[in-house]
């Protein structure tokens, strides 16, 4: 998994499976960027995820809290047809923004790269 | 044809992808489409899951960082699968604690455990993603979950509708 701040986002890499076993870990290490007070968005990046089960919803609703109230917003990207189908089932369609890679995350390909 | 597997393993979330990933491979031979394989994952995970949290309260192994102090209940789960042509009955079931009120449990967003980040979603997406669910539970016994789900139909169900 990869975290790293890239202006004032917080992009978290997310794993190949994102379940209960994992999540402890990613919702502990988000949480301890999130305490840096340049950080105000957070970009769930799903590009090697294959697996998703409900864990997954806690760890973006959770994150979402976080930093909704001082403004920040979530995104998510590269996120396919099961992932995007979990994101329906449970709402967070309506919180958390999808982004097809538009002009302004361009560059992350290439940052992304380096993490 | 009728084919059945049964595995028993320790309550701890380690054995989480073992249990997703043996019945995925019960089925492989059915040829199930991408969807109809990441349905019945999800589902196996959501319900095992729940046994190893809610059941037993076993948190250690939650994330990485080693919590020795922790009691690990010495449960164990079961999971069951029967495939009877295309049909596959999966059944997940462990011994702890139970559910006291199991419609109101299923109902989605309803949690017990929001501190641990849960979002009371596991059942909805068991019935989503499964034809049929089935919950059965006595309060210091234990709970059976039963699910069935049609492979190899080929059709995407989508949620939105
Ligand atoms: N095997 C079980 N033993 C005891 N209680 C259970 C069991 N399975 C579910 N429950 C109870 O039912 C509630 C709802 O379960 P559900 O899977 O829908 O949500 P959750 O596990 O709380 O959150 P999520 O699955 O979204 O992470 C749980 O909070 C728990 O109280
Ligand atoms: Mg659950």
């Amino acid at each position: 998994m990869d975290f790293q701040i890239i202006d004032n986002c917080l992009m978290i890499r997310l794993p190949e499976e994102i379940d209960h076993h994992e999540a402890g870990f990613i919702c502990e290490t988000a949480d301890r960027y999130l305490l840096r007070e340049d950080v105000r968005n957070v970009v769930f990046d799903f590009e090697r995820t294959r697996f998703m089960d409900s864990s997954g919803i806690g760890i973006i609703m959770g994150r979402y809290r976080k930093i909704s109230c001082f403004g920040g917003r979530v995104y998510a990207i590269h996120v396919d047809r099961q992932i995007e189908r979990i994101f329906k089932l449970s709402g967070l369609n309506k919180v958390v923004e999808i982004l097809n890679m538009p002009e302004s995350l361009q560059g992350m390909d290439s940052v992304a790269e380096s993490y | 044809m009728k084919n059945e597997m049964e595995i028993i393993f320790d309550a701890v979330s380690d054995n989480e992808g073992f249990a997703r990933v043996a019945v995925a491979a019960f089925i492989a031979h059915l040829n199930p489409t991408l969807e109809e394989m990441a349905d019945v994952k999800t589902a196996v995970s959501e319900a095992v899951t729940n046994s190893i949290i809610h059941g037993y309260e076993n948190l250690k192994g939650y994330g990485r960082a080693e919590r020795d102090w922790e009691e690990v209940h010495k449960g164990k789960v079961r999971v069951r699968c029967i495939l009877e042509k295309e049909i596959l009955r999966i059944e997940v079931a462990d011994s702890g604690k139970g559910i006291e009120d199991v419609k109101k449990a299923m109902e989605p967003l309803f949690t017990t455990r929001p501190e641990l980040e849960r979002s009371g979603m596991g059942f909805a997406f068991m019935e989503a993603f499964m034809d049929d669910l089935e919950v059965e539970s006595a309060p210091g016994k234990g709970t059976v979950v039963r699910m069935v789900k049609k492979i190899g139909t080929g059709s995407w169900i989508d949620c939105e509708g």
